[in-house]
């Protein structure tokens, strides 16, 4: 059976949707001219005013917010509400130069936590679960999100925040946790570590809502079978609010993005032309309920498609697929475009661990593509022949794969930095930007 | 007639060696013989230790990647010639060498070569039937 937070509006008629949208959006497009100068200004150097904003039809005329303006309008610029009236400041986990903050009023921690326990109920939980969240608390929008979903859900929660593994395997088999919230790279790493230690049989984990970082299909496998678990997906950004932008249902076929709070676009990245349903693009996000922080129009740089398609799970908002690559970490190696989750597929294929870093460097004006993948024992062997080809074996997947060559090195086990947030991927040593 | 050789995976930087041979040491693990092949980016160290099964725990417990390859130990004159008549007697009878490393012990002042071929049965079948001695698990014990 189907669990929702908020059966009306979760399955609302399309029709009702697009009406709270209009209205919504109206209102929020006033909000932010008359309190966001920064925004004003950008809309002003458009040509656009709030009067030219009547339905949803018109959300294209107004202007995108970056990355790069956060920063600019850094700490208090896009703040729409006297600074007073906001209660909480959460902040982006470890970008480069300046932090992102973001501000809220408690009615937008409410509507918040509201996404959150939708996607709590979606994946199976209710008030006698036992929600695990190794998400980080702190700054970090994880940990606080979930927490506050799970409270609203009416569920046992246990803020274990993250690290400090043993602890985490320990309060899991004692306590009876049902449902774990954490990084896709520390439920892998998780779930490791409970083979390693003989406790499958100990937890009771029956799913999982996984987030914040980027993982493929065959990540989702090897965890839901490790864990004896289905593994959902939870989608959300500090800009926007935090996890619970968008959320996976059991139909496990894209996430559903919570229209009633955000309106999504996708766009052509070098042209900022949105695109119809089912294209490739950028996601787009313009924030209609949100008080202190609302962007209107903010570029995600991630890549998704986006479909109305009939959901079996009854649910009528509009579902994103995984980010497929981020338009900003997007590689261009050699002048070819390189998806992490492209080389972490060719490693999956091949029996590896999702354990791998990618280095990109430049040797005498041409670019380098390495690729450091963790030696398991079965693909170890006594002649140097035999391992040496494991590397050649997988040189050549990944140039079919990505059409460049790239060399691979197999390194010793946990050399790779897995962090218990997020996994450092890639190392750019180029400076391109 | 075979001896037990482990074959562990180290990176080809700074310090692995030093790592590893710490990790025998803490254990008190007595080594026999020992050869590193190595490339640019890793070595395979391969060693034969006093004890196999009490190594690998350690190994397994220290997260080392390895594995364990049943291997000839053969007795070679200490002197002028003695490995090319053996590896010539195999050659002769196409056995192909992956690898070989020789040691040597004090108790007996004899010399010995490690060699890792295909066929196993079929090496020591062609030394055998030409007098070459080749040590069992227990003789390399004693040594």
């Amino acid at each position: 059976m189907e669990k929702y937070y908020q059966r009306e509006i979760e399955c609302a008629s399309r029709e009702q949707i697009r009406a709270w949208q209009d209205e919504r959006l109206v209102k929020q497009v006033r909000h932010v001219y008359e309190h966001v100068p920064y925004y004003r200004n950008l809309m002003k150097e458009k040509g656009v005013t709030p009067d030219d904003i009547r339905s949803v039809d018109d959300l294209h005329k107004l202007p995108f917010l970056t990355k790069a303006d956060l920063r600019d309008a850094y700490p208090y610029g896009l703040l729409a509400v006297p600074l007073e009236d906001a209660v909480r400041i959460q902040s982006t986990s470890g970008t480069t130069g300046r932090r992102v903050v973001a501000f809220y009023t408690q009615h937008d921690l409410d509507l918040w936590e509201d996404c959150c326990a939708r996607a709590i109920m979606a994946a199976g939980g209710d008030k006698g679960d036992v929600v695990h969240v190794s998400y980080g608390y702190g700054l970090f929008t994880g940990g606080a999100g979930l927490n506050g979903g799970s409270h609203k859900v009416g569920a046992l929660t246990l803020p274990m925040s993250s690290g400090n593994t043993e602890r985490q395997i320990q309060f899991m088999c004692d306590l009876n946790s049902t449902i774990l919230c954490c990084t896709p790279s520390y439920a892998a790493y998780l779930a490791e570590s409970i083979h390693e230690r003989g406790l499958r049989d100990q937890i009771h984990l029956k799913a999982g809502i996984f987030g914040a970082e980027a993982w493929t299909q065959e990540m989702r496998r090897d965890i839901e079978e490790k864990l004896g678990i289905k593994a959902y997906d939870i989608y959300g950004l500090t800009e926007i609010s935090g996890p619970g932008v968008a959320y996976e249902c059991s139909a496990q076929t894209g996430m559903h993005i919570n229209e009633d709070h955000f309106i999504a676009e996708i766009i052509d990245p070098k042209t900022g032309e949105v695109l119809p349903d089912g294209e490739k693009g950028e996601l787009v996000f313009t924030c209609i309920t949100k008080e202190a922080f609302p962007l209107l129009r903010y570029r995600t740089r991630d890549i998704c498609v986006l479909t109305h398609e009939k959901c079996a799970c009854g649910r009528t908002h509009v579902k994103m697929s995984k980010p497929m690559g981020r338009s900003d970490d997007m590689l261009i190696v050699k002048g070819v475009n390189v998806f992490p989750s492209q080389i972490e597929t060719v490693l999956m294929n091949r029996g590896y661990a999702a354990n791998y870093q990618i280095i990109v460097s430049r040797v005498n004006n041409s670019d380098k593509l390495e690729v450091q993948v963790e030696m398991t024992p079965e693909m170890f062997s006594d002649t140097v022949t035999a391992v040496s080809n494991r590397e050649k074996e997988l040189e050549s997947d990944l140039k079919s794969m990505l059409g460049i060559y790239a060399d691979v090195q197999l390194v010793a086990p946990k050399t790779i930095a897995r962090s218990e947030g997020k996994a450092v991927r890639i190392i750019d040593k180029r400076n391109l930007y | 007639m075979t001896v037990k050789q482990i074959s562990v995976f180290l990176e080809n930087k700074a310090g692995c060696l030093a790592a590893f041979t710490k990790v025998l040491r803490e254990n008190d693990i007595d080594m026999r013989a020992m050869s590193i092949a190595e490339t640019p980016d890793f070595g395979i160290l391969r060693i034969i230790v006093d004890d196999t099964y009490k190594t690998a725990c350690v190994l397994k417990e220290a997260e080392y990647i390895f594995s364990i390859t049943p291997v000839l130990a053969v007795e070679v004159t200490d002197e002028a010639g003695g490995l090319y008549q053996i590896v010539q007697l195999l050659g002769d009878n196409k056995i192909n060498l992956e690898y070989t490393y020789a040691f040597i012990t004090r108790k007996r002042g004899q010399a010995y070569m490690i060699f890792r071929v295909e066929d196993n049965e079929k090496a020591i079948d062609v030394l055998e039937k030409n007098g070459v001695h080749i040590v069992s698990q227990e003789e390399l014990d004693e040594l």
